[in-house]
């Protein structure tokens, strides 16, 4: 089977500082991917490496058999329309929300299916509708944002991604922004999605949810990819000092015994 | 566009314009001292609780923002006269439309500037003993004239361009010396162009320094 | 002490209020145009493209630091010369005000787009988005709604300012007050009553803009927050 998402000898630097320094990842589908490591260390970058909201500098990014971009000249050239294309295939959730203020949360959903993938009004509001029943948010769909508490809107901004159906789910930090009696919703809704088969790759600070629902964690420390496995192994029994380090500064989590 | 520019026949002249960058000059510097003194007082009146004396600051203040400035200079050089008996040159009717009018648009700044500062400030300066006049002077002035700075340097630029409105009533400043050139030397396309970059080398370096004021202090509303 | 008397100046009220329909006429046209030309400027100016930017930049500076006097003067009096076409005052007005106030209009417009909260943009683009798509459907309708008030104050200043025309005899309002003053012998009657017909215009104008702006803010997010 092939993978859902390959990454080769990735690098990225925003002009002298080198923030990916050779990433390799694979993705299987169906696969709950958790990266983890200190703030500054590469993981948002790479997690928009993977859906080109940054081009990488060099390397290459494969979405379930399919290249992205062409090689010419020893480089990887992207064309903006292609990865526009792309993106489409891959569903995207911000620690700040993003939703759209101007638009009900119904529209919110629409606009992407609409606007992009060119779906008609009404299948576009049928598919809005059922993936905010999927959320457990069917009956805010007419209201605005605004209304909305912050675990309400990270749920909508996850239905959001999913109306696109998307082959792949992008989480950064979702639960960061959020105040700690509503990160528990949201964490529920991303494990049923992972229960349902749906391939996520999440950077989360959430060592619980990495340890139930992940089936790889990789750690990442100044742009390379320090440890990766199994959660019960890289989590339990670290390799390194680093994550040992790493994973006792997050000494308010416990692991089961 | 096979004109054949001769910017000589404007130079020529210098010694015209000359004497309308003075009055522009003139204009500029009167309107602005009086125009942002008077709307540092008029900003305070329109801040003051009492109505007998809030009210009719307000009233001036809509009055001369919404109406246009070259109605107020033609109305003080043709009606004033009359209602008053006094002459008013071209000079005194440019000055006290202008003038007027930039303390009633840098009232609003004032104002604006005075009530961004938190109440917590007037608060500590109450509490460690300060009269409402000190408070104003030594704790919140000098904290809204930064947040001022921007606004009150774009109203800078505006007095400066709104100055070429006393050509109106003859009064030789930039404008005007050029309107003079154009007619003896019949150069309008030059005169102009001359007039036009005269103001644009003057005032670009102001409003590029209006835009650093705003990234240093924040944003300006004007 | 004056004797005031408006029967003169009543009595030729419809010269004052052909001026005014003229005046309106101008400020309407130069708003029309005005507008989406300085979005254009504005975009320009944002655009990527170096020479695009930098000649966006300069038109914006240069309209917004020549006196709009100076500007009138030179698209009627040395335009027509230097392309050698016929122009009028109303023509050469409209041309003047609408670059004039859209080179403002650009900077509301950049203004209120940098406003937009970057997680915007991110978020229409992670949805497939094309930057020309997220401006417009995402972008510019939040960015709008938080321009009205400055967009309003800008729109008044253009009605001020189209009072200028008359200086190159189009019959707008302040060009009838100085034919109806010389006419009357009444110049204190005129330009009083001139003064309060503008007063009321932008009264009404502004008016206008407000109800506009709280009818926004109450569908969804507005520009009160
Ligand atoms: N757009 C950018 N321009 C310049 N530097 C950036 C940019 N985005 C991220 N960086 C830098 O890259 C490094 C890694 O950032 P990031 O991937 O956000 O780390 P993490 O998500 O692990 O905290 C940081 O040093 C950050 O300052
Ligand atoms: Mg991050």
């Amino acid at each position: 089977m092939t993978n859902a998402v390959e990454i080769r000898e990735l690098h990225k630097s925003f002009g002298d500082l080198e923030v990916l320094k050779g990433i390799d990842l694979d993705v299987a589908q169906g696969e709950a991917v958790v990266l983890l490591g200190s703030s500054g260390s590469g993981k948002s970058t790479l997690l928009r490496c993977i859906n080109f909201m940054e081009e990488p500098t060099s390397g290459r990014v494969s979405l379930n058999g399919d290249l992205i971009g062409t090689e010419q000249g020893g480089r990887m050239r992207y064309r903006e329309s292609d990865l526009c294309q792309l993106r489409t295939r891959i569903g995207m959730v911000f620690q700040h929300f993003n939703l759209f203020p101007h638009k009900t949360v119904l529209e919110n959903v629409m606009e992407g299916q609409v606007i992009v993938l060119g779906r008609s009004k009404a299948e576009a509001k049928e598919k809005a509708m059922a993936q905010l029943a999927r959320v457990g948010l069917e009956e805010k769909a007419p209201e605005y944002p605004a209304r909305l508490s912050g675990g309400q809107k990270q749920r909508v901004a996850i239905a959001r991604a999913l109306a696109m159906d998307p082959e792949v789910m992008l989480f950064d930090e979702v639960t960061s922004a959020l105040d700690p009696e509503l990160v528990g919703e949201v964490l529920k809704t991303m494990r049923q999605l992972a229960e349902e088969g749906m391939t996520m790759v999440c950077v989360t600070h959430e060592i619980g949810f990495a340890y139930h629902v992940a089936n790889k964690v990789c750690f990442l420390h100044q742009g390379q990819i320090l440890e990766q496995g199994a959660p019960q192994v890289v989590l339990k029994t670290p390799e390194t000092s680093r994550v040992r380090e790493f994973l006792e500064g997050h000494s308010l989590f416990k692991l089961p015994e | 566009m096979n004109h054949n520019w001769n910017f000589a026949s404007v130079f020529a002249y210098w010694e015209v314009l000359a004497v309308g960058l003075w009055g522009t000059l003139v204009l500029f510097v009167i309107c602005t001292g009086l125009g942002l003194s008077g709307g540092l007082i008029m900003g305070m009146l329109r801040y003051s609780k009492s109505r007998w004396v809030n009210y009719p600051a307000r009233l001036y203040v809509e009055v001369f923002r919404n109406t246009p400035v070259l109605v107020q200079i033609i109305w003080f050089f043709f009606a004033l006269p009359v209602l008053t008996g006094i002459e008013v040159t071209p000079f005194l009717a440019a000055i006290l439309g202008i003038t007027l009018n930039t303390i009633a648009f840098s009232a609003e700044v004032f104002r604006g500037g005075i009530q961004s500062i938190e109440r917590e400030q007037w608060e500590a300066g109450k509490a460690i003993g300060m009269s409402y006049g000190q408070t104003m002077r030594r704790v919140i002035l000098p904290q809204a004239l930064k947040r001022m700075l921007p606004p009150l340097t774009s109203r800078g630029i505006e007095v400066f361009k709104m100055s070429t409105l006393a050509s109106v009533v003859a009064y030789p400043e930039t404008l005007q010396q050029a309107k003079l050139i154009a007619s003896y030397e019949y150069n309008p396309i030059e005169a102009y162009t001359v007039v036009a970059l005269i103001f644009f080398v003057v005032l670009l370096p102001m409003v590029q320094l209006t835009y650093v004021l705003e990234r240093r202090f924040g944003k300006s509303d004007a | 002490m004056h004797e005031w008397d408006f029967a003169a100046t009543l009595a030729d009220m419809d010269l004052l209020l052909l001026g005014l329909w003229n005046t309106i006429q101008v400020f309407v046209l130069a708003l029309a145009f005005g507008v989406p030309l300085g979005l254009g400027l504005a975009l320009g100016r944002m655009s990527r493209t170096p020479v695009l930017s930098q000649l966006c930049s300069f038109v914006i500076e240069f309209f917004r630091t020549t006196p709009p006097l100076v500007q009138l003067f030179w698209f009627f009096f040395a335009l027509p010369i230097l392309i050698s076409v016929q122009m009028t005052p109303f023509v050469a007005s409209v041309l003047t005000f609408s670059i004039q106030s859209s080179a403002f209009f650009a900077e509301i417009f950049r203004g209120g787009i940098n406003s937009i909260d970057k997680g915007q943009w991110e978020a229409a683009k992670a949805i497939g988005m094309t930057r020309k798509a997220s401006l417009r459907r995402i972008i510019l309708p939040q960015a709008v709604k938080r321009m009205i008030p400055a967009f309003a104050e800008r729109s008044i200043e253009l009605l001020k300012t189209t009072t200028l025309i008359s200086t190159v005899s189009y019959a707008d309002l302040m060009f009838q007050a100085n034919e109806l003053a010389s006419k009357t012998f009444r110049p204190l009657e005129v330009y009083t009553v001139v003064a309060v017909m503008y007063f009321f215009l932008i009264l009404v104008f502004s008016q206008i803009t407000i109800l506009l702006e709280y009818r926004l803010a109450k569908s969804g997010e507005g520009t009160m927050r």
